[in-house]
């Protein structure tokens, strides 16, 4: 059965991609299991759209090679993908309910039957009442709702999804989230790039995290947590003293608190140097890093400085 | 191969709607109503412009006899050439002084006289600037001449047999008639429609719908999908137009659509061929335009194309019409071995010669084209827009 090769969806393997004389992808090789929800994570430019449009056959790499849903050229599984693309796009001319049915007969959906499931999905996600309305006149997250239920019209085995929150408010993003859940749940396998990590650790299993078009991590988001030491956040009574000696010299102080990664001793050492050496132990945390701080670490400081502010999201 | 006509059926059934089903497609039906109405008001102003300029007025001064005789003899001229550039001959009584009276009808704004006739049949003298108009000249000799023969310049009277079989000559002109009529019509309507063709893709790529398109079917399937909307949009157009052109016709000439010239191949075969070659020609340019149109990435850049693409299209057209009466000379094989003039070559050479198996080559030429230039743009699209390069042979259709 096609797709079936190994238990992956997708198997990429040196992918590169050069526009003249700027390499935009170099040497990507990715595993992606069947059924999970994989994540491509990266900075704005990393090279993480070149990578998806490569494995859907939008564009052919400069070398490399892919195997999507088994199929040497992903435009023979286009039956069985569904693709949000990072730039959204309808006729804005075109019936809510026939722009899901379109992209479905895009991808082998017969055109009634289309609109028959566009119909339902559209009630479902509570727009029933623009199923024959332009799009034109509906808002922006509806359009992308819209645009999203034309990606799963036709019920494909894999979902591929471009930066799928960009442009939504949090109510959408979380009702997103949902969707893709929902989703995963049937056993299809989805993909999606983001450079928000807090969707990516929400819901990932499995994550890449692509920079300057090359993998820089690919496992599961444990792993890549597990690639940073834990924090410790530490206040004290004393100001100094011989404790002193046990905090590593990369710490830094944040609100009178030090703050350092655990030595690779562990805690017991530690906390009897910190005793032993009279330093007063007001309060001390020991905090499993987060997917940002791997994704910092991984990425590079570069990447971080640009995703500081998304991170709240 | 099933699933790449299945795709671009999809394209073509979305685009055709688009079209067809907007208010603007009323407005495209309309379209050729424009230039005969432009036609219309244009021939009548030169019309009344050329009567009014362009006919020279002669004043007689003579007795009423002369001037009967020699507006007799001006019907009887006018009979044999027609009436449009014949001299207006004005009759004046002789008053006492002539070289006065001469002078006051040279200076007549109305009606604008260009020569008087003076003297009679006998001594005919013409006063009057006409050193450069030999043919004023020309014509009042004939006329004078005619008028001085009088009855027996008479027309000499013979049976005409109508029923009689054409001759090759009458054969021929009717035909050249016949292929210069129907080349211009496929020229026009292409031209009207091809044009079209080059912001097809301006919606899908401003709309960034292309995304979704390119990821689900060829492009190549895209581009067969958008040129074959278009030719069904633009041939239910020319339904439309050739059933309102006929009725017109049966309206207006007497005698209805059966008294236009009759071409070689007889007129179901042609109009099957025109109809053949309609869609062939327009799928030619249509293709090219699509490829070059699909380049550009605004409006802007598309009109700035329309006019290059359109003289291009009147340079064909020259070329092919350079087939018309001769579709066997060097030039006449020329145009209808080269694609982009091949069908209006073509149609021509139906409408002059008999002959069939030329146009079963001809459509399976011009088809090979079609497929050449569609693969290419396809091929140049994937390059250029979507920063592909392309990994397969070019003659491979439909191929992810």
């Amino acid at each position: 059965m096609p797709g079936a090769r190994d238990g992956l969806a997708i198997e990429a393997r040196n992918l590169v991609k050069d526009f003249g004389e700027t390499r935009a992808v170099d040497g990507v090789s990715l595993a992606i299991p069947t059924g999970s929800i994989f994540g491509l994570l990266g900075p704005n430019g990393a090279g993480k759209t070149t990578t998806l449009r490569m494995l859907l056959g939008i564009i052919d790499p400069s070398s490399g090679s892919r195997l999507v849903l088994g199929r040497e050229r992903p435009l023979e599984a286009a039956q069985e993908i569904g693709y949000l693309p990072e730039e959204r796009g309808l006729y804005p001319a075109m019936h809510a309910r026939d722009a899901i049915a379109f992209m479905g007969a895009l991808r082998g959906l017969p055109i009634a039957e289309g609109r028959r499931r566009a119909d339902a999905l559209l009630a479902e996600h509570d727009l029933g009442e623009w199923a024959r309305k332009p799009i034109r006149n509906l808002s922006k997250g509806m359009a992308q709702t819209v645009q999203l239920l034309g990606t799963i019209v036709h019920k494909p085995r894999l979902i591929i999804l471009d930066e799928p929150f960009s442009g939504l408010d949090a109510i959408n993003q979380a009702r997103l989230e949902e969707m893709i859940r929902r989703e995963a749940r049937t056993g299809i396998t989805i993909i999606f790039s983001t450079h928000v990590i807090a969707h990516a650790e929400r819901l990932c299993e499995q994550i890449a995290i692509i920079a300057k078009g090359k993998v820089a991590f690919d496992g599961r988001v444990d792993e890549a947590r597990a690639k940073l030491r834990p924090i410790v956040r530490l206040r004290t009574r004393s100001t100094d003293g011989a404790w002193r000696s046990a905090i590593p010299a990369g710490s830094r102080q944040e609100g009178g608190e030090f703050v350092f990664e655990l030595p690779p001793g562990g805690p017991e050492p530690l906390l009897k140097a910190l005793i032993d050496g009279g330093a007063g132990i007001e309060t001390l945390a020991i905090e499993r890093p987060g997917l940002h701080d791997a994704f910092v670490s991984i990425a590079g400081d570069a990447a971080a400085a640009e995703m500081g502010e998304e991170k709240a999201a | 191969m099933t699933r790449f006509f299945r795709s671009a059926f999809v394209i073509a059934r979305r685009d055709f709607s688009a079209t067809v089903l907007s208010k603007a497609f009323i407005f495209f039906l309309l379209a050729p109503l424009f230039p005969l109405l432009f036609g219309g008001v244009f021939s009548s102003i030169s019309a009344r412009v050329a009567s009014q300029n362009h006919r020279p007025v002669v004043a007689v001064i003579g007795d009423k006899a002369d001037y009967d005789a020699l507006a007799a003899a001006r019907e009887q001229v006018a009979r044999a050439v027609g009436d449009e550039d014949l001299v207006v001959l004005v009759g004046y009584r002789p008053e006492a002084d002539l070289a006065s009276q001469q002078k006051h009808l040279l200076a007549s704004p109305s009606p604008p006289i260009r020569a008087v006739l003076s003297g009679g049949l006998a001594h005919p003298q013409l006063a009057g600037a006409l050193a450069n108009d030999g043919g004023i000249i020309g014509q009042l000799q004939l006329i004078i001449s005619n008028a001085r023969a009088g009855a027996a310049a008479r027309e000499p009277e013979f049976p005409i047999h109508e029923n009689a079989p054409p001759s090759s000559g009458a054969l021929n002109s009717q035909r050249t008639d016949t292929a210069q009529i129907a080349q211009t019509i496929l020229f026009i309507l292409t031209l009207m429609l091809s044009t079209m063709v080059l912001s097809q893709l301006i919606e899908e790529k401003s709309n960034k719908v292309i995304e979704v398109i390119a990821a689900a079917i060829p492009i190549d399937a895209m581009f067969v999908g958008k040129l074959f909307a278009m030719l069904s949009a633009s041939i239910l157009a020319l339904l439309v137009w050739m059933g309102c052109g006929a009725l017109l016709i049966q309206f207006v000439k007497h005698g209805g659509v059966a008294t236009l010239p009759i071409p070689a191949v007889g007129w179901p075969l042609f109009l099957a061929l025109s109809v053949i070659y309609f869609g062939m020609n327009y799928l030619l340019f249509g293709a090219a335009f699509l490829m070059i149109g699909a380049q550009a990435s605004t409006a802007r850049e598309v009109q700035t194309m329309s006019l290059p693409a359109t003289f291009a299209q009147v340079l064909l057209f020259g070329f092919a019409a350079g087939s018309v009466g001769n579709p066997d000379s060097l030039g006449g094989i020329a145009a209808a071995v080269f694609p982009l003039s091949s069908p209006m070559a073509m149609i021509a050479r139906a409408a002059e010669d008999p002959r069939l198996w030329p146009h079963l080559a001809g459509i399976a030429w011009q088809a090979i084209w079609i497929a050449v230039i569609l693969r290419f743009g396809a091929q140049l699209f994937r390059k250029t827009v979507l920063k592909s390069g392309p990994r397969q042979p070019w003659w491979k259709f439909g191929r992810a």
